[in-house]
Order: structure tokens, then sequence, then C-alpha cells
């Protein structure tokens, strides 16, 4: 699935299905998950019916607009909906497309034999052959081989990816091609609930449940729903005091303006569109609530590595010890590195030839690399009949007992401390078991990434780094990149345990991961991104997957979330503040009757009663289209702090909210009039 | 408008905010239950009524306990003050020899008293013997203030407490509030009264020859008393029919000035208490900065309204201001000063009639009432009405900023936002329900005095003055029938415990929920953004709903008076 990100909304292909799919959703029983706009049907079902059969005085072509309008009222609703639904489809259908086609080679017993079936008959633990070519059939785990795997149609990735047994790169994905060698795959899901199923009922909407804020929203609705029924329900006894009747058609205008039509019709859609947004991202979220738990972070617990520090560190300078000359150590340490095919090992052989005129480029004949272990942990080479070996400072020394107590490895030391204050790692060189100094290899703190936590800071977020790395170059890394804290030598358990801590003071924390000892940390957080390359576990244990694997996009996540929120309430707000307007034009319009003095109300001069109330039913059912773009892209947010963010937003949605019908039905009234429909 | 008249307002609310935090410590001291200099004097007899009581003070109850025993001991005070009523005739202390009160009559007024509403269908002076008076009434005008401070106290808890399982103990809430709140400072109170003039004695009335050389009985009684407490309390049930514009209940210029400060003080004190409470003291100020506008709006809207009179009488060749139903000695500054105080606070004591105000100047109490009382607002009932705005203002609008609202470290979820609807809805369905069927039915429209909208305004207020427990009137209603006793009554009940039981059931669920602790993303509730924000939402939530039913009372009133139209 590729980005798509900027295709537009309003698309032939997209909204013609979507009107199909308006009308479809007039089905009461779907209608009624949205009470509101449920309420707005009932009224415009009785209003037809009185249409016929209502002897009220009011002119029938008046009465056939009202009922027209208070009926598209309805339908802009669902097609909203309609509308969010259906982007997500699209994405869907390439998705379904890919699945059809899937066929399985399962194993029967040990050996190779094995028989061809469809990928959906595919139970829980079978363990299936993909080879060359072969589209991976179902989730799962691979239990024996290795193979490069073209993961393109998750992740939009078209550079392969290396899966293997055992360890974190050992789980697989429906519909990822293995382009080359073949692996044992055991099936980790049941039908129908695999990875890909789960994206395809995602992004479709269908298995859509109200999230916790969405339904505490719905709720304030049909709290102000009844509020406006007591409010109009009551009006025909005030005027049956002042000695008139007020026609029910009326009435009903009244109650469908003021009940809060805007924001029930467009909040489905807000949500859909929210997780949509996240899955052209490239982040898939479980679930809606994980979405508005991202906007709620107060804790970003980010790995140093890949997030804050590009992933590879750089050799950037050469420290010599005892009577060792600069050069000398640049020449050792050029050797030692040439056959270290590790970017840091690159790195160091970069610099040994810029800084120090160094020219080899290929090991000379007869060098004999020694390759690195973890029971030595240096690495090096036998040369001329010596030895050049480097590695980490501790690990040098063990490997020469001798050197320990001599006056340079004190030098050593001291000059390997201060790098790590530095934010540096050190590597120290030895030659034929004399120390003859450190490499500096700096961790590159990725460009731009200090303004990025200043925004999170204004937005309210901690920044945690966590990081394998000792306390001493942590703090100075810490600073570099101006994250609030820090976690060095980070255990699983730490993480897990800093998680808990936070938590328990009420914060809610945000974290990414890929391994399998990151499951309990990406389980225990409130947003836990797993990687889409790490382990089935780690998939299992986040609430959301990236499928770009890429660990910063936790600070995008986090905006996302906000957004969602945010057009929520801006939406609310302006639908709320809509209903001041509409009061002024139909009270008087209402009430002239009853008191014509009351004509003083009518502050935006509408030309006639009746064409004051259908102004205003026409504007609060044209407001909802009018919309519709807002709630699919969702409010611009910008990261600037709660309060400045908060007096924008009222100034735009609730000031605008205030004004903007004033306006809007005022121009409607004088087309209305100008086209003579009242 | 004069500038004497200005003098006075902004004298009012200098020394109101001045009030606010010495009476908002104290306050604090008694929600803490922290021992006071008072407790030397009355900690005894505080601590002889939980002995005699069996209750310890210091056992928690969780909201549905609290509510439940609130709602027995509001129960039987009812019950208690029905019967002392009904049987006023053969119990003593009843100078003048007044019969037992009719069971309609002493339903609303038991209903009304326990209510902290203090409607009053009679004239006190002639039906309650003195017995009545204080047994019956005054005590109530301690306890339900009591009640109303002591609830607010446990919604406090419910936003300051975390993962807690109780909101307090209602016993000791209201015993404390009684013993080191409401009895001290109405002792002191009404010495001042009787030291300015205000009748206090067991005689029932007294004889006296007017200048005209008429004779006349001048009702008397323990008026002081029950004075203090009629405002301390917010009650505003007052021993005369004339109530605070009788020379015996309000005898000067300087009396006036305290009575209204008195209404006010403890709601002020509360806001800073629930700042105090809260860990911020900015929270309180931004409330009441809101609650002072949209005070100071009403009063500039009455003052302005009543300074400049009625048309229709300056044509006639009557100039100046209304004075119709004003006390000459207070005149129209400190008339429409003291009905803005009496409305926004849910007091009802009047020290001018409503009825006669001009018809946007009556409306202003009419919509103070209708916002729900929470401009400062009935002791206790004030705050607690209020933060159910707030939250409602949270919940729009703090999404705006990015995050599930929260408040003042709360999360505010479905279950709040649920109950406060809830609560707030109440007030709508009874006030217009009520007035919808007093419209429609001819028991109803007996009632008000004036014809056109002016009527309606009448029987709108009565029904707004009962859910609102504020028991101010148009006195224009003739609501002393079976049908207004029994429809306000039972009004006033539903107004008062259909808002409380779900604001107890909030606090019980903000107490349980963990401490979200403030940042820079959080949504701001102490700036003047807030403050306008709840304004807004006050007036946009609160007011929208009674717009047609004021379009058709005291707008089209208004209107009518420009044109020169009269019923």
């Amino acid at each position: 699935m590729a980005r798509t990100a900027s295709k537009s909304l309003f698309t032939a292909d997209l909204i013609v299905p979507a009107i199909g799919d308006a009308f479809r959703k007039l089905n009461p029983r779907e209608l009624i998950r949205n009470p509101v706009m449920f309420t707005t049907a009932v009224v415009a079902v009785l209003l037809t019916v009185l249409l016929a059969v209502g002897q009220d005085g009011l002119a029938a072509g008046f009465k056939l607009q009202l009922v027209i309008w208070l009926w598209l009222t309805v339908l802009f609703g669902t097609f909203a909906e309609a509308l969010a639904e259906g982007r997500g489809k699209a994405q869907a259908a390439s998705l379904r497309a890919t699945k059809a086609e899937l066929t399985a080679k399962r194993l029967k017993g040990d050996g190779d034999a094995h028989e061809s079936v469809a990928a959906s008959v595919l139970k829980m633990g079978d363990v299936v052959l993909v080879q060359t070519g072969d589209l991976i059939p179902a989730d799962g785990e691979v239990v024996s081989g290795v193979a490069s795997v073209n993961e393109a149609a998750i992740t939009g990735e078209s550079a392969p990816v290396i899966r293997e047994a055992g360890g974190d790169r050992s789980a697989v994905t429906a519909g990822t091609r293995v382009i080359s060698d073949e692996i044992r795959v055991r099936v980790t899901v049941n039908p129908g609930q695999g990875f890909l199923d789960r994206m395809i009922a995602l992004v479709e909407g269908a298995e859509r449940q109200k999230t916790p804020n969405e339904i505490a929203l719905t709720l304030l609705l049909v709290g102000l729903t009844i509020i406006f029924l007591i409010a109009v329900g009551t009006i025909p006894g005030f005027a049956s005091y002042a000695g008139g009747s007020i026609p029910v058609a009326i009435l009903a205008a009244l109650l469908i303006t003021l009940i809060p039509t805007t924001i029930a019709a467009l909040l489905s859609a807000i949500g859909i569109a929210g997780m949509d947004r996240l899955v052209r991202f490239n982040v898939l979220a479980k679930s809606g609530r994980a979405v508005e738990a991202a906007g709620d972070i107060d804790v970003l617990l980010l790995d140093k590595t890949g997030t804050i520090t590009v992933g590879d560190r750089q050799a950037t300078e050469f420290r010599a010890v005892g009577g060792t000359s600069q050069a000398g150590l640049a020449e050792a340490a050029l050797l030692a590195s040439l056959a270290d095919e590790t970017p840091e090992g690159r790195s160091i052989v970069v610099l040994a030839r810029d800084k120090f005129g160094q020219t080899a480029t290929a090991l000379p004949a007869g060098a004999e690399v020694i390759p690195f272990t973890a029971q030595t942990r240096v690495s090096g080479v036998n040369f001329n009949g010596s030895t050049i070996q480097k590695g980490a400072v501790d690990s040098i020394l063990r490997a020469y007992p001798a050197a320990a107590t001599t006056a340079a490895a004190t030098e050593l030391r001291r000059v390997s401390d201060e790098i790590a204050r530095a934010g540096g790692t050190p590597l120290a060189v030895a030659k034929d078991g004399e120390l003859l100094g450190c490499i500096f290899l700096k961790d590159i703190v990725k460009a731009g990434i200090r303004e990025r936590f200043g925004e999170l800071r204004q937005m309210g977020i901690r920044t945690v780094m966590i990081t394998g790395d000792n306390p001493l170059t942590a703090a100075s890394i810490a600073a570099e990149a101006g994250v609030d804290d820090f976690l060095a030598q980070a255990t699983p358990e730490d993480k897990l345990a800093l998680i808990r801590k936070e938590q328990e003071g009420g914060r809610l924390v945000a974290m990414c991961g890929d391994g399998t000892n990151d499951a309990p940390a990406l389980a225990q957080a409130d947003v836990g991104v797993a990687m889409n390359t790490g382990t089935q576990a780690a998939r299992e244990a986040g609430n959301m997957v990236d499928l770009d694997s890429d660990p910063t996009k936790l600070i995008e996540v986090v905006g996302l979330g906000k957004q969602l929120l945010m057009t929520r309430g801006a939406l609310t707000t302006f639908s709320v503040a809509n209903d001041v307007a509409k009061y002024f034009a139909i009270i008087p319009a209402m009430f002239v009757v009853l008191y014509p003095g009351l004509g003083v109300l009518n502050v935006m001069g509408l030309a006639t009663p009746q064409s004051a109330i259908l102004s205003a039913i026409i504007f609060n059912a044209l407001i909802i289209p009018f919309l519709v773009p807002l709630a699919l892209k969702g409010v611009t947010y910008r990261p600037i702090g709660a309060g400045p963010l908060l007096a924008r937003n009222l100034a735009i949605y609730g000031l605008g909210g205030l004004l903007a019908p004033f306006v809007g039905i005022k121009l409607i009234d004088l087309a209305v009039n100008g086209l003579g429909l009242a | 408008m004069t500038l004497q008249g200005w003098i006075l307002i902004l004298a009012f609310v200098g020394i109101l905010l001045a009030l606010a935090k010495p009476m908002g410590l104290w306050l604090f001291a008694l929600y803490e239950g922290r021992r006071t200099p008072l407790h030397t004097v009355f900690g005894p007899i505080e601590s002889s009524f939980y002995k005699l009581a069996g209750i310890n003070p210091n056992e928690e109850q969780g909201w549905r306990r609290y509510a439940v025993h609130m709602l027995i001991f509001n129960a039987a005070l009812l019950l208690f003050t029905y019967a002392v009523l009904r049987l006023q005739g053969v119990l003593p202390l009843n100078g003048l020899g007044y019969a037992g009160i009719g069971a309609d009559g002493a339903f609303n007024t038991a209903v009304s008293f326990t209510t902290n509403t203090n409607w009053q269908w009679y004239s006190g002076e002639a039906a309650m013997s003195n017995l009545s008076q204080m047994l019956a009434l005054t005590i109530q005008n301690f306890l339900s203030a009591a009640t109303g401070i002591a609830l607010a106290f446990a919604l406090f808890r419910g936003f300051a407490r975390r993962e807690a399982k109780g909101i307090g103990n209602f016993w000791a809430d209201v015993t404390r509030v009684t013993l080191y709140l409401l009895l001290p400072i109405s002792i002191v109170y009404a010495i001042y009264l009787i030291a300015s003039g205000v009748p206090q004695t067991f005689a029932a009335s007294v004889d006296v020859t007017t200048l005209e050389g008429v004779k006349q009985t001048l009702a008397l009684g323990p008026v002081a008393s029950q004075e203090a407490i009629k405002m301390l309390g917010t009650n505003g049930g007052g021993f005369f029919n004339a109530n605070s514009a009788h020379p015996f209940e309000n005898p000067t210029a300087l009396t006036n000035l305290v009575q209204m400060l008195s209404i006010f003080s403890i709601g002020v004190g509360l806001t800073y208490t629930f700042g105090k409470a809260v860990g911020n003291v900015r929270q309180g100020w931004a409330i009441l900065a809101a609650m002072m506008i949209i005070f100071l709006v009403g009063v500039t809207i009455v003052y302005w309204q009543e300074a400049a009179g009625n048309p229709i009488l300056h044509n006639l060749g009557i100039a100046g201001g209304n004075m119709e139903g004003k006390e000459v000695r207070f005149g129209i500054a400190a008339s429409a000063l003291f009905s803005v105080v009496t409305t926004a606070a849910s007091c009802g004591a009047v020290n001018a009639m409503h009825d006669s105000f001009t018809a946007l100047g009556g409306m202003i109490p009419l919509l103070n009432i209708q916002l729900g009382e929470v401009v400062i607002g009935g002791v206790g009932a004030g705050i607690y009405g209020f933060l159910l705005f707030a939250i409602l203002a949270v919940f729009v609008a703090g999404l705006m900023v990015g995050r599930t609202p929260e408040y003042v470290g709360k999360k505010i979820e479905s279950r709040e936002v649920k109950l406060a609807v809830l609560a707030i809805a109440v007030l709508p369905l009874i006030i217009l329900g009520g007035t919808a069927i007093a419209s429609v039915l001819e028991v109803g429209l007996a009632g008000p005095l004036n014809k056109g909208p002016h009527g309606f305004s009448e029987i709108l207020y009565g029904f707004t003055s009962a859910v609102g427990n504020n028991g101010s009137a148009f006195a224009g209603l003739t609501s002393g029938t079976p049908f207004y006793n029994g429809m306000l009554g039972v009004a006033m009940w539903i107004g008062r415990f259909c808002v409380i039981v779900p604001m107890l059931a909030i606090a019980g669920g903000l107490a349980a929920k963990k401490y979200t602790p403030e940042t820079a993303g959080s949504f701001p509730t102490t700036g003047p953004l807030w403050t306008g924000l709840l304004v807004g939402i006050v007036l946009i939530v609160g007011g929208l709903t009674f717009l047609p039913s004021l379009a058709l009372g005291p707008i089209a009133d208004h209107v009518a008076m420009i044109n020169g139209q009269t019923f």
C-alpha cells in the first residue's frame, strides 16, 4: 500500500458510491447509532406525513421545501460518513486483491512433502513452505531458513528485508513476497484474524467502535437535544397563553436548527478520517482508543539510536596516548578497520584518509583479519608479524593484562572518560600489547531533532531518551539533543519500571519498540508503537504498528491524535455557537404573529417570516457538506502550547461559529427571496 | 443613573472581593475539619452531638451513602416542618391565634424551607405564629444552608482527592458548618440588626397610634434572629410579607448594604475555598471572575432600565426612573443591585417588588435564576451548579487543545458529562414544563394578576423561582392555591435534589479518579480565556434554552412598553 496522502477528497469515484451509501445508511437500525441524526430523521418523517394530511395554514410549497431540506440534513450526515468510509474502502480494495490470490504450500510432517491449499484454510500452528517468488500466505513466524522478503505490499517500501528463524526478525506478514531463498513459516493466526484482515477491517471502518471520548461527546449531544426538545416542546403551551398557536412544521424547523446536527452529522466521519490519516501515514492503530490516547500523551520514551541520533556512530578524532603520534594511531586504526564493514569501521577509514593522509584502500597481501567475537569483543588484523586490535577500552585492557598497569593505561582511561563525557564512545587501539590511544566515535544527533523536542515541550510532552550507553555518554547526548530526561544502561525491565512509575503519577506514556523483550513495556505503555520489522510478540503487544519501522514517527502520531480530538472539539463548539444566530432568525419569525412588536428581534432583517425559517434550515443543512472537507482533513494542529492553541481555535470556531451563521443565513435569505422560494 | 448609585455598586463589589479570601479560608478550615478558635466554645457541643447520635465524624462516606444520609435528613426535616405548621393552632407562642396551615400550604412551605427556596405563598405576619417562624422556618434556614455548603464540600473533595473512595461525612459537614460558621455569624449579625432597629421579641404585636391619629397594629416577633440567617444562608423567606422592603426587616441604608453583602459572602468565599481545595487559588479566582462579569452586566442592565423608567409614564408627564414597587428609602440603585444580588444568589429576599420593575429590568432577575443561580449562587448550591457548567465548558472546548478534557487534574469523561447534562437539563424541564402546563390550564391561568406578556412573566417567574430554589416572586402571581402550592412544591423538591444527586455522583466518580498533572499541553483553566469561555457556556447552554419563553414574556412586554401598548 503506497502512500496516497495527497489524493483529493472529492473525486467522482469516491463521491458516486458515497451517494448510494448515504441512502443505504438511512436504515433506522444504523441511524439510531447517531441519536441526533435519528431525531432529525424522525422529525423529517413526521413532517412528510403532515405534508399529506396536515391543515395548518402554511403554504404547501413552503412545507415541501422544509421537508426536502430536513431530509437533506439527514442525507448530508450519512453522506459524510459514507465518504469517509469510502476513502478507506479504496485502500482496502487493493489489499483485498492481494489476499484473494494467496495459496499455501502446507507441509505434511517434517519432510519436504507438501500440499497446495488456499490460504484461507490455514489454521494456527500449520507450517508452510515459502519459496523464492511465493507470496507468504499467512502471518507467522519463521521456524527455519532465512530469506529476503519484499514487504512493499504492506509498507510501501520496496527495499527487501531479511527474515530469519529466531531472534527479532522472525515475523512475516501475509501478502509479502519472498524474493530469495526459502523459509518455513509457522502460522500464528486463525483465518480472518491476520494482519491483512485486520487492516482491511480497520481501513473500511467496518470494525469501528465508538471511542470513549466519542461516547462522551455523543452523550453531550443527546443531552443538548433533550434540552432543546424541552425548549421547543413547551412553546405550544406558551403560545396558547398568548392566544395563538404555532404550526408544527415551524416548531420542527426550530428544533432541527437548534439540536447539534452539524457535529452529530460529522462525528463519525471525523473518527474514521482520523484513523485513515494514521493509515496513510503508514501507522496502523489497532483501535480508535489508541489514537485518542496518543493525543493525551504526557511522556514520550524514545530510543536513542535511530530516533534521536542517526543510527551509526562516526569516528571524529584520534586521541593518542603514551609516546604514540596521532599519525601512528591513525595508521594503526586504519589497518584495524579496513576489513570492518560496519558503518563505524568505515567512518574510521574515512577519517584516517581525510585527516591523516592515509592512502591504503585494501588490506595488504598476507594480512589476516581477526574477526570480532562475542568472547574477545575485539577485532583487528595480523600483519607483518604484528597484531593490531581495536575494541572497547575494557575489552582491550582485558586482552592485554600486562598493559593495564602502565602509565599509558592510566592515560587511556582518562582519555576514554573524557570522550564518554563528551557524548562519544571510546574505542581503544593496541598494537602488539602496546596501548596506542582511543578513537572518538561520536553519536550524531539528527538534524532538527532539538527543535522537535522544543515543540513537544511546548505541547506539554516530556521526552525521555532510552539508551544502553553509560550515564556519562547518555547525559551528554541528552543535553545535545535537548531531551528532558534519559534512562542510561536501560534494560527492558528498567523501561517497564519507568513506564509504571510515570503512569502512577497520572501521566500517559508512549513508546516504540521492536524486540520480544520490548513486549511487556509495549503492552504497558498507553501508546505502544511496534515496528513492523519487529517480532510477532512485539507487534501483538503494541496498540499501533508502524509499517515503515521508523521510530521517529511516534512524534507525528501524537500530533495526529491531538488533531483528531481538536477537530471534534472545534466542530462541536462551532455547532453550539451557531444556535445564537438561528434563534435570532426563527424566534421573531415564529412569534411575530403573537406579538408583532417582536419583529425587532429580526436583527438580520430577513425578508419574511417564512424565508427566515427556510433560510435557517437551509443554512443548517448546507453547513454539513461545507464542513466535510474540514472534518476529513482535520483541524490544523500547531505545536504552540495549550493556551495559544485554545485562543486560536476559540477565535476561529467559537467566535466564527457565533458570527458565520448571521452572514450565511442573511445571504441565503437574499437568495431565497431572489428566487421567489418563499 | 447617578454617580452615587455607581459608587454604591462599586463599593459593594469592592467589599465583596475583599471578603472572598478571609471567608474562603474559614470555610477551608471547616472543609478540612481543622480545629478553629471557635472549637473551644462549640467543640464540646459538636462532640456531644456526635455521641448522642452515634456518629463517627471521621468515617468517610462514599457518594451513595452521603446522598442517602443527606436525603433522609432532609426528608425528616420536611416532615417535622410540615407537622409544626399543621399543628400551629394548638402549639404555644401563637399570640395572634393563627389556625394551623392547610395541607397544600403546609406542604408547599415545608418543601420551600427545606430546599432553601423560601418561596412564600402566605404573608408571614398574617399566617405564621412566632413558634412556627422560629421552630419550623428559622431552623430550616440554618439546616438547608448547611446542607448546601456540605454538598459543595463533597464536590470539592471529588475534585481534590485522588483515588479515594469517600467524599467526606455528611453529618460532620452539616454540624461543623452550622456550629462554626452559620451560628456564630448569625448571632453577631442579629445583634447588629437589633442595634439598627430590627425587633427581637416574643411579643406578637404592638398597637400604635399613627400621626393621623389612626390606631394600627404592627406585627412583631423574633425578627432579627431570622433575618440574619435569611440573608447569610441565602434563604430569603421574610418574617413579613414585604420582606426586606419592610422597615422592621431592613431599617437603614447600612443594613441594606450589609444584607446584600451577607447574601453573597459565603458564596464568594466558597470560590476561594474551591481554589484552595484543589491546590491552586487561581482556579477559584477564575470562577469568581466569570461570576462577577455576568453579575455586573446584569446589574448594569437592571439599573439602566429602572433609571430610564417607563416611556408610557413619561408621555403622561411623569418624569424620572421607575419607582413603582420600590422603597423610597432605598431608591433605584440600591433596589436594582439588591434584585440582581438576590436572584444571582438563590436568596429570594427582596427589597423591591420585581413584578413592578420595567420589563427588561425584571427579565434579568428572571434570567439569573434560569441560568441556574450560578452567579455566586445559593450557599453551596451556586458553586456546585457552576462547577457543573465548568465540566461542560471543559468538555466542549477542552477538546480544542487536542487532549481528553481535564479539569483541575481530573479527566472529564462520559460519566461526568452524562451526569452534568442530567443535572442541568432538570431545570428547563421543570421550569418550562410547569409554565407550559400552567399556561394552558384554567387553574394556572387564574394565578397571574396581569394580562398579556407580563402575566406570562409572572407564571414563568413563579416556576423559575421554585425550581431554582430562589423563592423571590413576581408578586403578581396569586400562588396560594392548591394548584400552585402543589406544583411549585414538587418543582422545588425536584429543582433541589435532582441536581444534587447527579452532582454527588460526579463527586464520587471524580474522587476515585487518578490525578493528571498539569502540563503546558493541559487546558488552561485559570486565565481570562477560561473566564470568558465560562461566561459564554453559561449564557449559551443556560440561556438559549429559555430564549423562547423570555421572548414571549419580558421581551414582548418590553416591546409593548416601547410601543405604548398596554394590556
